[in-house]
């Protein structure tokens, strides 16, 4: 654990008494403090392009009263500047009367190590699987054209001290490898791209050769694109594969559960409680508390231990994702989903790992149910408008479905869809549930954190695909 | 108080001293601080208010063709003198690359032009609370309005860059930026648009009254919208999202997707890869330009660069790494354009709506689906459906498609340019776009 304190002019009990100071009759709030150490090593285009290194450190002063939130932050944990954002605080929150809500659940639980992933891997032995993966993938023929790996570690340390001197802590340990690869046929290029990583040492995902299965996916990826035609255009049934194609969960109906969202009334979803908005048989849970899962934490960025959120149970909507501001304001109690990218950013709720959980068909079945459809099995990214609850996401892996067969691979499309209705179009539930490799990334509001999907093959009736062939 | 030049100039030779003194042959570093303030309201009561200090330095050191490096938000010597060790210590393990190195020293900006892009202005917080309940009470006159939110952001920075080769040059820079975004609600839909403005100068700032109004009508223009069916069809875009066709352009054109060979304009200098009357500049000396610079990220002199001529590309986007790779000298552009934009057409925006019978508005896409190895193209898309030059309806829940290698050469702009951000363009129309609806 970073001791936050130890070379600063201002001594942990100074501190103390200048955040129960400033939070005094307000309704919540804490300082956050942030140590992240963070490493990136890329080869590309047959060398080793950047290895880069990066210490961050600072705090992140936070001051509600009723709805106004009041932040300050800044990289000098100094006396100076704790006080000078305690009066940046106080002189926006004028007149306050709330009264401090104490309360914090605690829990011994931990869902990952403490460890530093970037000094369990010696430089040399990264920079080695690197240029093994760039071997490896070039000897697989003439057409891979170009190879891109990378690998991402850090260990972000974490502290919240709240009014009274209460203090909660947390060290999360996070690595991403990635492979992207580029091919090239009768002068066409076609990329592929796959990757893995959690809250775990490096080894843990390349153990027995295994980055050798990453660098497998994506040539076979990039190789199935080389041979894929336009897509169609139209309104069509969709079969979704099972794993990263859950992203359309998180889009569709993930943000629009975010508690922020439903209080201020902007979400498609904000009166719709305890109604039915998907069909029978799905079920949605947002859960952080998966062994070292990338979307999993011990804590949320306020300090409440994170759990498994019930949000849909067969159709019916029954939880948003809650903060402690939210909830409070919401009259309810926080999910332990409050998150934000670093100290420089203000508490959102999020989400942590969603999974839609397994029904009772299989995917074979659904393919047969298509006349004439698309089969996705991967996508590259999505995005939302929460307010039209309109949805999009792209496909990076897609086959059309042609009388109950699958046939040939198609072009990148845009899928595009209506939040609160298409859960409503699936009509059928797969038995095979399985977990995204933990490449997720999730974007709101110019912050991003690391996120998890899950969800089994499910069929939906009736989807936009946005293709160019009418 | 922005961190001034003095200060980030004793850092930055501090580190440069350190390198040279631990082993580094050369060595480049960026120190940085910027300082903002953020007021924002929701339903005509404040909401949030942020202050944010950062400082940030980042340092490159090479050992003849080696190179690594470090960032940190940690600025004291004791931290530096860890962090620069580790970074020699690194840059020793990492394998030579031939084309590393400073940009060549007759490129190195000579002169640093007042570019008139800092406004020491100061506003307070009660008078961003003033301008936000103007527009907010603008935004929110109408009834169908039922949320508004809006922001007001002042921000103030100051940079110094300095290498090993006596380059030491920064200037402070300054913003203030406001915004409101509106739902609007009826019986059948609920939708929500924005307006903004984002100004070097505090006095050039949109009145708030007319940002609020306009982010009002343009919310409640989207009410109840249709999903049209399957065709092809023109597509105009709005301006705000016309600039993200020169965005994609710009990334197909940088040295380092040329040099791997990921785009689809790789070796198309000098080839008509747009319509005839099409040319397009980046101009980085801008007065008051959101993008302008005296120099690149590297230190290297920009000068205004015609990239399209008469629909004819004539340069890439050059860096010091990927020309040299490429054989090409460094032209300014590491870290990207400046202000770049789309020179105007000579139609109105009128006559625009008017050259098809029947073509679609588009005023926002969602997704990210470009792809510049392919030029593949396909985003989820709102707009209006325009019927002999009239805004005829909403439509949403749609997607457009096309390639871009197609789409460049299909465009018409029309004469209405502003520079209301870094990179701009006029209403621009695409013919032959594939839109996928019901």
């Amino acid at each position: 654990m970073s001791n936050f304190f130890e070379k600063s002019d201002v001594s942990r009990k100074e501190a103390e008494s200048i955040i129960s100071d400033t939070l005094q009759k307000c309704d919540d709030g804490e300082l956050y403090l942030e140590n992240s150490k963070s490493e990136s090593i890329l080869l590309d285009d047959n060398k080793i392009k950047n290895s880069s290194y990066n210490s961050d450190l600072g705090f992140g002063f936070r001051a509600i009263s009723d709805e106004v939130v009041a932040y300050s932050h800044s990289n000098e944990i100094s006396k100076n500047s704790l006080k000078q954002s305690s009066e940046n605080l106080k002189s926006t929150l004028k007149s306050v009367k709330g009264t401090y809500n104490h309360e914090i659940p605690k829990s011994n639980k931990k869902y990952y190590d403490n460890i530093n992933p970037i000094e369990q891997k010696s430089l040399n032995k990264k920079i080695k699987i690197l240029n093994d993966v760039n071997d490896y993938l070039r000897s697989k023929g003439d057409k891979v054209k170009q190879v891109t790996a990378n690998f991402l570690g850090e260990q972000k340390s974490v502290e919240i001290i709240r009014s009274g001197g209460e203090t909660l802590s947390d060290v999360r340990p996070l690595v991403r490898f990635n492979v992207s690869v580029m091919v090239e046929k009768d002068g066409r290029k076609e990329t592929g791209v796959y990757g893995v990583g959690g809250r775990q040492s490096y080894d843990s995902y390349l153990k027995d050769e295994n980055w050798k299965s990453v660098c497998d996916e994506a040539l076979r990826i990039a190789s199935v694109n080389l041979e894929s035609k336009p897509a169609p255009a139209g309104e069509m049934k969709v079969v979704l594969g099972p794993g990263w194609p859950a992203i359309l969960i998180h889009e569709a109906v993930g943000h629009g559960l975010e508690g922020d969202f439903n209080r201020k009334k902007t979400s498609a979803f904000h009166n719709l409680m305890g109604q039915k908005v998907a069909s029978e048989g799905v079920t949605i849970i947002d859960d952080g508390t998966i062994d070292k899962r990338r979307g999993s934490l011990t804590i949320d960025d306020e300090g409440t231990p994170t759990e498994k959120t019930v949000l849909i149970e067969n159709g019916i909507l029954k939880n948003f994702m809650q903060d402690r501001l939210n909830a409070r304001l919401m009259k309810t109690r926080s999910t332990g989903s409050g998150r934000r990218e670093n100290y420089r950013h203000i508490v959102l709720p999020r989400m942590r790992n969603t999974m839609m959980l397994s029904g009772k068909q299989t995917q074979e079945e659904m393919i047969k149910a298509v006349d004439k459809g698309i089969f996705a099995v991967s996508f590259g990214g999505g995005q939302v408008d929460i307010t039209s609850g309109k949805f999009v996401f792209n496909c990076t892996e897609a086959y059309e479905i042609v009388n109950g067969k699958i046939g040939s691979p198609i072009k990148g499309a845009t899928l595009i869809g209506d939040g609160p209705s298409i859960l409503k179009e699936v009509s059928m539930v797969g038995n095979d549930m399985m977990m995204d490799p933990g490449i997720g990334t999730c974007g709101k509001a110019g912050q991003g954190v690391p996120v998890g999907v899950a969800q089994p093959s499910i069929l939906i009736n009736k989807m936009t695909v946005g293709g160019t062939k009418l | 108080m922005v961190k001034d030049q003095e200060f980030l100039e004793t850092k930055a030779s501090y580190c440069l001293g350190l390198a040279k003194k631990l082993g580094a042959t050369d060595s480049s570093v960026v120190v940085k601080n910027s300082v903002s303030e953020t007021v924002n309201f929701r339903n005509k009561k404040l909401d949030e208010a942020n202050r944010s200090d950062d400082l940030g330095i980042s340092i490159t050191t090479y050992i003849g063709k080696k190179k690594s490096s470090i960032s940190s938000s940690n600025l004291l010597n004791d931290n530096l003198n860890i962090l620069i060790e580790k970074c020699i210590e690194t840059t020793k393990n990492t394998p030579e690359d031939e084309f590393n190195s400073l940009p060549d020293r007759d490129l190195f900006a000579k002169e640093v032009k007042d570019l008139n892009i800092y406004d020491q202005t100061h506003i307070e917080n009660n008078q961003k609370i003033e301008y936000l309940k103007k527009l907010e009470a603008a935004a929110s006159n109408d009834k169908k309005i039922v949320n508004t939110e809006s922001s007001f952001t002042q921000n103030k920075s100051n940079f110094v860059l300095a290498n090993s080769e006596g380059f030491c040059d920064g200037y402070k820079s300054s913003s203030f930026t406001a915004s409101s975004v509106t739902v609007a609600k009826d019986e059948e839909s609920m939708e929500r648009d924005y307006e903004y403005s984002s100004k070097c100068f505090l006095k050039d700032l949109d009145d708030a009254d007319e940002l609020g109004k306009i982010a009002a009508n343009q919310t409640i223009r989207k009410l109840s919208p249709k999903k049209i069916g399957s065709e092809e069809i023109a597509i105009i875009f709005d301006k705000r999202i016309a600039k993200g066709v020169l965005n994609t352009f710009a990334s197909a054109i940088s040295s380092s997707a040329i040099s791997r060979g990921t785009s689809f304009l790789k070796d198309k200098v000098n080839q008509k890869i747009f319509s005839d009357k099409i040319n397009v500049f980046d101009k980085p000396d801008m007065l008051k330009g959101l993008g302008s610079r005296n120099f690149d990220s590297e230190g290297v002199k920009t000068d205004t660069l015609k990239l399209v001529d008469q629909g004819i590309l004539k340069h890439y986007l050059i860096d010091t790494y990927n020309g040299k790779k490429l054989n090409l000298k460094s032209n300014g552009r590491c870290g990207g354009t400046s202000n770049l934009y789309f020179e105007n057409g000579n139609i109105s925006f009128k006559d625009l709506l008017n050259s098809n019978s029947k073509s679609l508005y588009i005023t926002e896409t969602i997704g990210h689906g470009s792809n510049i190895v392919t030029g593949d193209y396909s985003v989820g898309a709102t707009g209006f459906l325009i019927e002999n030059g009239e805004f005829k309806y909403p439509i949403n829940e749609i997607t457009i498609a096309g390639n871009f290698k197609d789409m460049f050469q299909n465009i018409t702009l029309a004469n209405d340019l502003e520079f209301k951000y870094a990179t701009n363009s006029p209403t621009m129309l695409i013919e032959g776009m594939v839109v996928a609806g019901k």
